[in-house]
């Protein structure tokens, strides 16, 4: 982490529009190639995941997760004030769980009909 | 180091533009067919272009794979009336629908899209979309049929519209072009058409577009043109700080603006209605809710009481399964997610229209939740794994997403946003619970006017999709497409070469760099579209008059001369988002000069003058064709069935086979 603070505005919102798992993600930019609104710009170093340019102008269509070669490598987010009323409760026990919430339930595997 | 905060604030020097910059650079494009907008509609057109063998040139602002505002998926192929299990005809179904729209919108793009919805449905079948239940998973379910295989919606008596696995249906087209040899530039922005000699009214002979990576300047010439390049769609409403947009955000409506130019001739653009999806909606098909894809679902209050659903006539309705069957009397329900007023004749069954009043009665409470467990496992399957899943933005936005987090429709209920009592009152159309529907927050329409070859006014110009007015559904796009394509194609083969005007490059080359240049004051795109929103909101609302209405022309006019001459762009993406200003500017005066010329409200139109408030006066009962002639804005009366007048036939049927070069 850098010594040194930058006069840095404030972010767009949404801040993040798509997250990158280092580790996962090789850089071969596919998902910058398709982004319909060009909001991923290639990384200046080879190898590393693009650079969210333009978050604001994700139209969050997940086209980019579904183009990805490398599975677990490019998330997408909701922008907060649209996650935040996702919200469902489960009938036997009366539990009530939300996107993005801080423990969430295991994950439902199940697959898409097809 | 995900974001460029991140980037830059841990230090790393400023990252340069990470594409060639070449302004003012010329490219030049030639081509038999020139097809504008590689969404739905223009992939379609350029495909069946293509198989007439001619040389097609496809150009996109985004980028092609999947691009569009039905690119990211589909999961209803709609009014597919001559699929083997359909009761409706072609007939039956425009009939319907006329009734349904007083006449308006029931041109040939509709009666097209009725005849020729299954063929574009195989179509894409046959590139790899799957469009049946080829793995038996819903077999036994009352909206399959055993033999075809099908999946139904909505109507499961009439069988008219299909479910698809659409999820990747774009791709599919995209593969298709590259298969045939489809010329396609992706990130390039068009910016003008071009005509012969230069001049407005005549023959359309190509385009000029600008590369928003490079900003390098491009002129297309084409024998034949066809504009696809959907409806604008942030004209009264934007933001990025609160979402949801519907729209994507390239929809700025060039399609209109060039076309408007060049002299072509527009209907209904006087039409605009409460945006559904506004930045106070909620995720698309995310939250609970009762229509479109999750047309059936069980509703419940807050102690898992159900809300009880009606037929047209107010009776309560006993079973499930009559949810998905036409009311008595009814010859067929109308598939939603289409512009057709919700009506008497077409309505599916609702949930109790009573309902606001119900929960301010204590007898419902707050909050609702949609219910999927209370379905049979295949129409719980239908909603939270087919539609959603393959519906536009919904296969990772929402299925893959919320599955991650835990999501189980076998175990869980959704809740539906807690609104406004009164938005309760309507479980569809209007109000299907993803949106926050505010009157000033408007959503147009209108387009251009097209004749049975889907040929504009103008030589040489074809439209398919939201650009042409009525036109903008799925299947409709698709279907219009692919007929828009074939007929500009088999124009292309005997026309004459087309000539491009030097003078007119210029000139555009010209004007569209000016927001690169550093000014005193500069003001960035964001600022200027909502400022023309603004204008659009109060000046061209719910309610017009003559004064406010010549009062936002000539706001929209000072902006061009103020406000839009200081607009500053930094990069070549920069400067296309500048330029979709210059549309929307052009968009924005086209609107109002319609809404000036019709001095009646509308019911169809959802317009409402106070000065003129008779609704629907008979003499007012026509098109008001509206285009501009030497700069003049010129207007007159249409009858809006003159698709059935002279010079045609007074049936559809005859119509179509004269016209459609199968």
């Amino acid at each position: 982490m850098s010594e040194k603070t930058y006069m840095l505005p404030n972010q767009p919102t949404p801040n993040r529009a798509v997250d990158f798992n280092p580790d996962k993600c090789n850089g071969c930019n596919r998902c910058a190639e398709i982004c319909r609104n060009d909001v991923l710009m290639p990384n200046p170093e080879k190898g590393k995941p693009p650079i969210v340019l333009y978050p604001d102008e994700c139209w969050n269509c997940g086209c980019c997760v579904q183009e990805c070669t490398h599975p677990g490598a490019i998330e997408m987010l909701h922008p907060l004030n649209q996650s935040i009323v996702v919200i469902w409760k489960r009938k036997e026990t009366g539990e009530e769980f939300r996107l993005g919430m801080k423990n969430p339930p295991e994950p439902n595997d199940k697959p898409a009909a097809g | 180091m995900t974001t460029w905060h991140e980037y830059i604030g841990s230090g790393l020097p400023f990252p340069a533009w990470p594409y060639p910059v070449r302004y003012g650079n010329e490219i030049r494009v030639t081509s038999d067919v020139l097809v504008l907008g590689g969404g739905i509609a223009g992939c379609h057109a350029a495909i069946n272009a293509r198989r007439k063998g001619v040389h097609v040139v496809l150009v996109e602002k985004g980028a092609t794979k999947w691009s569009g505002h039905g690119g990211a998926g589909v999961d209803h192929w709609l009014n597919a009336c001559t699929n083997p299990c359909s009761s409706v005809t072609p007939e039956e179904f425009v009939e319907s629908v006329s009734r349904d729209c007083d006449g308006y919108d029931c041109g040939p793009p509709l009666y097209i899209n009725a005849q020729e919805a299954y063929d574009t449905l195989l179509d894409i079948e046959r590139m790899g979309v799957r469009v049946r239940d080829a793995q038996d998973e819903f077999k036994g379910a009352a909206f399959r049929d055993d033999t075809t295989k099908l999946l139904f919606a909505y109507d499961y008596k009439n069988r008219i519209d299909i479910r698809v696995h659409g999820h990747n249906v774009k791709p599919c087209l995209y593969r298709e072009l590259k298969r045939l040899g489809v010329e396609i530039h992706d990130r390039v922005m068009i910016t003008a058409l071009l005509t012969e000699g230069g001049r407005q009214g005549a023959r359309v002979v190509g385009a000029t577009g600008v590369n928003t990576r490079t900003g390098e300047f491009h002129i297309f010439s084409g024998k034949a043109t066809v504009v696809a390049m959907q409806a604008p769609g942030r004209l009264w409403t934007f933001s990025t700080e609160n979402r949801s947009m519907w729209h994507d955000l390239n929809n700025s409506g060039e399609g209109f603006a060039i076309a408007w130019d060049a002299g072509a001739e527009f209907i209904n653009l006087e039409k605009s209605w409460p945006a559904m999806i506004t930045p106070y909606s909620y995720i698309p098909y995310g939250v609970g809710n009762a229509s479109n894809t999750w047309y059936g679902t069980p509703i419940v209050d807050a102690n898992g009481k159900e809300v009880p659903w009606f037929d047209r006539d107010g009776n309560g309705l006993q079973f499930l399964e009559a949810r998905f069957q036409p009311s008595p009397g009814q010859k067929f329900i109308l598939g939603p997610g289409q512009h057709v007023p919700h009506t008497y004749e077409n309505d599916p069954r609702i949930l109790a229209p009573d309902l606001s009043e119900r929960i301010r009665k204590g007898e419902f409470v707050l909050p609702l939740y949609a219910d999927l467990t209370r379905l049979p496992e295949k129409e719980r399957r239908a909603i939270f794994g087919l539609m959603v899943g393959n519906e536009g933005k919904t296969r990772i936005p929402v299925y893959d997403i919320y599955t991650k987090a835990g999501f189980d429709p076998d175990k869980d209920m959704l809740q539906v946003p807690v609104l406004p009592i009164d938005a309760y009152a309507k479980s569809s159309g209007v109000n299907y619970w993803a949106g926050k529907s505010m009157p000033l927050l408007r959503t147009g329409a209108g387009g251009l006017l097209v004749d049975w070859d889907l040929r504009t006014n103008l030589e040489g110009l074809y439209g398919a999709g939201g650009t042409v007015s009525g036109a903008g559904a799925h299947s409709t796009a698709a279907t219009c497409g692919r007929y828009a394509g074939r007929k500009a194609a088999a124009y292309a083969i005997t026309a004459a070469e087309p000539v491009i005007d030097p003078e007119q490059t210029h000139r555009e080359k010209d004007l569209i760099y000016t927001p690169l240049q550093q000014k005193k004051r500069s003001i960035g795109w964001k600022e200027l579209n909502a400022g023309i929103c603004r204008i659009m909101q109060d000046y061209c609302g719910q309610y017009k008059n003559q004064e406010t209405l010549a009062a936002g022309l000539r706001l929209l006019g000072e902006l061009r001369e103020a406000e839009y001459s200081r607009l500053y762009a930094a990069t070549p993406h920069d400067l296309g988002r500048a330029l979709e200003c210059r549309t929307m500017l052009t968009v924005g005066e086209m609107v109002i000069r319609a809404c000036m010329a019709r001095k009646a409200s509308n019911r169809f139109l959802s317009f409402t003058r106070i000065d003129f408030p008779a609704m629907d006066p008979p003499e007012w009962h026509t098109y008001l064709p509206i285009r501009l002639q030497d700069g003049e804005v010129q207007i007159r009366k249409l009858p809006v069935d003159y698709h059935l007048r002279p010079p045609y036939s007074a049936s559809y049927a005859e119509n179509y086979w004269l016209h459609c070069e199968p």
